[in-house]
């Protein structure tokens, strides 16, 4: 077949017209829903989400919710706003942060770094991140914490599994307090919550079960990250947002999501995908990316890993029948 | 210190089968199976089997070592702790 550096290019507006055709008759017709509430951070998925939103429905039927605590961004409400104006829907803004204390998030956490930092201070800030190299070698994703205190010195250690699990338990509580503050709202007003999440997120497993993949609509899922750049583009969304680097917002110290969780460059990862996906040969996809073969088997072999590990996320409930 | 090759098999085997197998040690995989491949372990199971080699034989996969080539098979976990344990 043929594939070239423009493979992935997509005439956005006859996307953008097909998406708001499915949104409206997904609402209206499957959900039986009058309107879309989105939780928007200033990210590009839920931009576009929102904007999407807003030309399928109107405005006034759609409510982006910001959901910030005390790790969020400044930069989040800022930039969700100004989509908000631009685009002319409500917000609502929901702090969580209390919500999270009660639930212990915060302590939980922070009782899994000192298991492994005993110095850490809830003052110092905390990230996970995962190998970048993993064209380099065929590598498995391991996960290494690093703090950092107010005189921003650093230390970064390889996370024990007890630790690892003890902090994504306790930040995942935030995806879901979101996913429950949203359905308050969607539920409020009889209306439909829409996911953000793009394919890259998806199938890969980069949500989190019942927490920012808890939605009843989700437009994106089938896209690839750097599709839905090429959307924001046509439906001129914030500039800043378009040139944000992608972060996760959920630990105290920024981290990108390549940093956290994909490891490659989405243009990169989401043309080794394409490829793979349609049996172009290594090769050729090594011609067309300036890759060595070894370097587009590793990122095949990784996406492959990170899609078959992640299957449990995206299971329903399963029955006895 | 060489291994006994035949204990560090069964005794993977056996970890593999109480770890991830909920005890059921019916399952069938051959040593040369991948155990990401045959889902028998996830990302997550790789920590659980690194945590495992460290207390058991009592070594630490460096970050460089974190490749499936050393840890994604019975045969690829006995021929890295041989050369470790050597």
């Amino acid at each position: 077949m043929e594939f070239n550096k423009h493979s992935l290019d997509i005439d956005a507006a006859a996307v953008t017209d097909e998406l708001c055709h499915t949104i409206r008759d997904q609402i209206r017709s499957r959900l039986h829903r009058t309107g879309a509430v989105i939780g928007i951070s200033g990210g590009i998925d839920s931009t576009v989400t929102a904007a999407l939103c807003a030309r399928a429905l109107g405005p006034k039927r759609v409510v982006g919710i910001m959901m910030p605590e005390k790790d969020s961004s400044p930069a989040s409400e800022q930039l969700a706003r100004k989509l908000a104006a631009q685009f002319g829907f409500e917000t609502v803004k929901e702090d969580i942060s209390g919500g999270l204390a009660g639930l212990g998030c915060y302590d939980r956490r922070d009782e899994a770094i000192r298991s492994v930092f005993p110095e850490f201070n809830s003052s110092w800030t905390a990230k996970i991140t995962i190998p970048t190299n993993i064209l380099a070698k065929d590598t498995f994703n391991f996960f290494h914490l690093t703090i950092e205190n107010e005189a921003g010195e650093t230390k970064s250690k390889r996370m024990p599994l007890s630790a690892y699990l003890q902090i994504v338990a306790a930040s995942n509580l935030k995806q879901r307090l979101r996913m429950t503050t949203l359905y308050y709202h969607a539920e409020k007003r009889n209306w439909a919550v829409v996911g953000t999440g793009n394919k890259d997120e998806h199938e890969q497993g980069f949500f989190v079960k019942y927490g920012d993949g808890g939605a009843d609509l989700k437009p994106l899922a089938h896209l690839f990250k750097i599709q839905v750049y090429q959307l924001a583009e046509y439906l001129n969304v914030p500039r800043e947002i378009i040139e944000r680097t992608p972060t996760t917002d959920t630990y105290s110290a920024e981290v990108t999501q390549e940093e956290f969780f994909f490891g490659l460059d989405f243009y990169t990862m989401d043309m080794l995908w394409y490829a793979m996906e349609h049996h172009v040969p290594a090769e050729k996809v090594a011609g067309v990316l300036g890759l060595s073969v070894e370097q587009v088997l590793s990122g095949f072999a990784n996406i492959e890993r990170k899609i078959t590990a992640t299957e449990y996320l995206k299971l329903p409930p399963l029955h006895a029948d | 210190m060489a291994i006994d090759q035949a204990v560090v098999r069964k005794e993977l085997r056996q970890f593999i089968a109480e770890a991830f197998l909920i005890g059921d040690d019916q399952v069938e995989f051959s040593d040369s199976d991948s155990f990401m491949k045959s889902g028998i372990i996830d990302s997550t199971g790789v920590l659980e089997l690194t945590a495992h080699l460290e207390e058991k034989y009592g070594v630490v996969p460096a970050d460089a070592e974190m490749l499936p080539s050393n840890l994604d098979s019975i045969d690829n976990l006995v021929a890295f702790l041989q050369r470790k344990l050597a």
